[in-house]
């Protein structure tokens, strides 16, 4: 019996973790170039959950479908699919805006004034996200098909759930990650962002338009965070403005606790704050969570200052 | 590098974030000039009216004008003004303590001020009531139904109520009944729909940690099995899916919610009824309200949710001429509180009639004489501690996204 609840919280630890971990590789892309942590980066994911919403629900509303959970399967998936490329489309532009505005021309300021005008820029969407959705937690239809894997599909009786939810939270995430390293990794464009991170004077010199790679990195930012924030939305089937808030700093922990700057460091940090929150959830006390959650982070820091995989791989060493 | 970043950094944004949080607020208004002839006094109110409670507050201010429009704003020789004050800020989405203080420190500094309806939340009345109480400036509350604020029964911190009132004479009174009662009323509804086994759960604040023990203790005493808690949740959490897992592991037939929407129950409620679809839900009056309905979405069909007193639709007498007429003048449905909102006014113009003049200790002593007092939820006084004499108990489901109230039933405090 007790494995089957330890592998049930280890689930939802994982599906948790990994949805962190996508809002943190946001936080370590853009650390990891200029060194600023965004604090705004969790509204744009907000807003990523705020404009899936809207589609969600005012899309099949024209189309004369009061419940858009009655849409056949291809339409279904279609709205999913159209509501991701928005989603992303939306947040990159955003999070290149806010970067273009808030950032750009206190790129040689001192460090501490980039930091305030993030906090100022997250103020800023929190607000927005409040005048557009309003104030209380609202309902995010519940789209994605309910079926247990485990039970109905393989046949295995057992009292775990794993359901296609979490099977959709872990298809898209993997593989967004993976794609992240071997992009930065492989492409032109990640040997430029490495370079840029490393040295900019010296990467200008090669012929590297820094604006250009620094927007690139901030529009990357953004998309991952309108992926999120539709993931975020068909999982948890919820949508508040400050949502971002609580989301921001567990990914920002996930970013330090793995080594900020680190994409793997992201996945592992949030995967490890995912399985931490739920062991805790499950065996302590709720209240307790985010006690124990920045206790491991004190730890890790003291004990290795950089983050778990800090010294290993970063785009800047 | 990135160690002296970190260093350099981390608490410097903390401590930003946090002083911005904390510096939003609002220079109080300057007093409008005295009008010639009658005296101008003020009722003030204060209520959450920005956030999600602001759907059942809307309706307890329209009814708190309805009663100062009865009388054309007139009391003997008084021209009574009325300011709505907001003691929730946007980014709480819920009542505020400093805000609320804000407010208790403007009304007492507002000389005209003659009295204060509010609070909604009794957190917050935990704040105001020590500020006003040394001004003398008496307190009507359309809901806070927390015990401790008036009185020392079980349940409560040690302590209360004296240390709301420190050297200064009792302000506060409430025209709800309190959680003694409903707490009670909710453990004996749950035996009697056959649940045996409960699991207990509170948002952490004054009045849902409070009314959650007041349940916990009462089923205990009439024989149920309470699984576990009052335990706390974390009302900003993105899910619950891992303490949803834990109560499912101890198998319970009901669970328990002490708490208000704004702590996240709608949350909470997918949560539950994603991995125990057939567990029923019941909770207090703090979730008795659209709102909850609107965040929860389809899961908070069949929720039982207790409230002390009747639906606005099911008054009678006076409450029954009361809803007619708010229908007819805002053209809307009243949520659970706007009758006591209605009530509440009614009885400080009937208070500031008797008091016949405009000193607060005057007006204090009047509303705590306030008998039989004939209003829109029946006849009912207020006792010495500031409680009212109602003591009804009811109790609803949800029913196709909508309160039951036709079916609403009277329900049992022993």
């Amino acid at each position: 019996m007790w494995h089957e609840q330890l592998a049930q919280i280890l689930l939802i630890g994982i599906t948790n973790g990994l949805l962190i971990a996508l809002v943190a590789l946001g936080y370590t892309l853009v650390y990891g170039i200029i060194e600023l942590i965004n604090f705004a980066h969790g509204d744009v994911f907000m807003i990523g959950t705020m404009v899936s919403l809207t589609i969600v629900t005012s899309v099949p509303a024209m189309m004369g479908i009061a419940q858009p959970e009655t849409l056949t399967p291809p339409l279904l998936g279609l709205l999913l699919l159209g509501t991701l490329l928005v989603a992303m489309v939306v947040c990159a532009l955003l999070n290149a805006f806010i970067e273009r505005v808030a950032y750009r021309r206190l790129r040689h300021a001192p460090r501490v004034a980039p930091l305030i005008s993030a906090i100022g820029v997250s103020f800023i969407l929190i607000n927005a996200g409040l005048h557009w959705k309003g104030a209380s937690q609202v309902y995010f239809p519940d789209l994605l098909p309910n079926v247990d894997i485990l039970r109905d599909v393989v046949g295995i009786q057992t009292p775990v759930r794993f359901a296609l939810k979490d099977l959709f939270v872990i298809a898209i995430a993997v593989p967004l990650a993976f794609g992240l390293t071997q992009f930065i990794q492989r492409t032109r464009l990640g040997k430029a962002m490495r370079a840029t991170a490393q040295d900019r004077e010296a990467a200008s010199m090669m012929g590297i338009d820094i604006n250009t790679t620094i927007m690139l990195t901030f529009l990357l930012g953004g998309a991952l965070a309108g992926a999120a924030g539709l993931m975020y939305g068909l999982y948890n089937n919820t949508a508040w403005f400050f949502q971002g808030f609580r989301s921001g700093l567990y990914a920002f922990t996930a970013a330090v606790m793995g080594g900020i700057g680190n994409v793997q460091g992201a996945l592992l940090g949030g995967l490890l704050i995912g399985i931490l929150g739920a062991v805790s959830d499950r065996l302590i006390d709720p209240r307790w969570t985010q006690a124990v959650v920045f206790g491991l982070l004190i730890l890790i820091l003291v004990f290795r200052p950089s983050g778990l995989l800090g010294d290993e791989a970063p785009p800047r060493s | 590098m990135i160690r002296t970043l970190l260093l350099r950094r981390f608490p410097v944004a903390i401590a930003l974030a946090l002083a911005l949080g904390l510096t939003a607020c609002n220079p109080p208004a300057a007093a409008p000039a005295g009008q010639t002839g009658a005296q101008t006094i003020k009722i003030v109110s204060s209520l959450p009216r920005t956030g999600s409670s602001k759907g059942q507050t809307d309706t307890i201010v329209n009814s708190i004008k309805m009663a100062l429009d009865e009388v054309n704003n007139k009391v003997g020789n008084f021209t009574i003004q009325y300011e709505d004050l907001d003691d929730a800020t946007a980014a709480k989405g819920s009542w505020d303590a400093g805000k609320e203080a804000e407010n208790a420190n403007r009304a007492i500094n507002d000389a005209q001020v003659v009295a204060y309806i509010g609070t909604f939340n009794s957190g917050a009345a935990k704040v105001s009531i020590p500020i006003l109480c040394k001004a003398n400036l008496v307190m009507v509350s359309p809901a806070n139904t927390y015990p401790g604020l008036t009185k020392n029964v079980p349940g409560v911190e040690q302590g209360e109520p004296n240390t709301y009132y420190p050297g200064c004479k009792h302000n506060y009174t409430r025209v709800v009944p309190a959680d003694d009662l409903q707490g009670a009323a909710a453990a004996n509804w749950a035996k009697k729909l056959g649940a045996q086994k409960v699991y207990v759960l509170d948002d952490t604040q004054l009045y849902g940690h409070g009314i959650a023990t007041v349940f916990t203790d009462t089923a205990k005493k009439i024989g149920l099995n309470v699984l576990g808690g009052p335990e706390g949740i974390d009302d900003k959490a993105a899910d619950y899916r891992a303490l949803a897992e834990k109560i499912r592991g101890t198998s319970p037939d009901l669970v328990y919610f002490g708490g208000i929407t704004q702590a996240n129950a709608g949350k909470l409620w997918q949560d539950i009824k994603a991995v125990m679809p057939q567990v029923k839900m019941m909770g207090p009056d703090g979730i008795l309200e659209k709102a909850f309905i609107d965040a929860a979405g389809p899961a908070a069909e069949g929720t039982y949710i207790t409230f002390g007193g009747l639906g606005p639709s099911k008054l009678t007498g006076k409450g029954a001429d009361w809803y007619k007429a708010y229908k007819a003048k805002f053209n809307s449905e009243p949520e659970a509180y706007a009758a006591y909102g209605y009530d509440a006014a009614k009885a400080v113009l009937n208070a500031l009639q008797r008091a016949g003049s405009a000193d607060r200790g005057a007006i204090r002593d009047a509303v705590f004489a306030t008998k039989d007092f004939d209003g829109a939820l029946g006849k009912w006084s207020f006792d010495s501690n500031g409680d009212t004499s109602l003591t009804r108990m009811s109790g609803r489901q949800v029913k196709s996204g909508a309160f039951d109230e036709d079916n609403a039933e009277i329900l049992s405090t022993q």
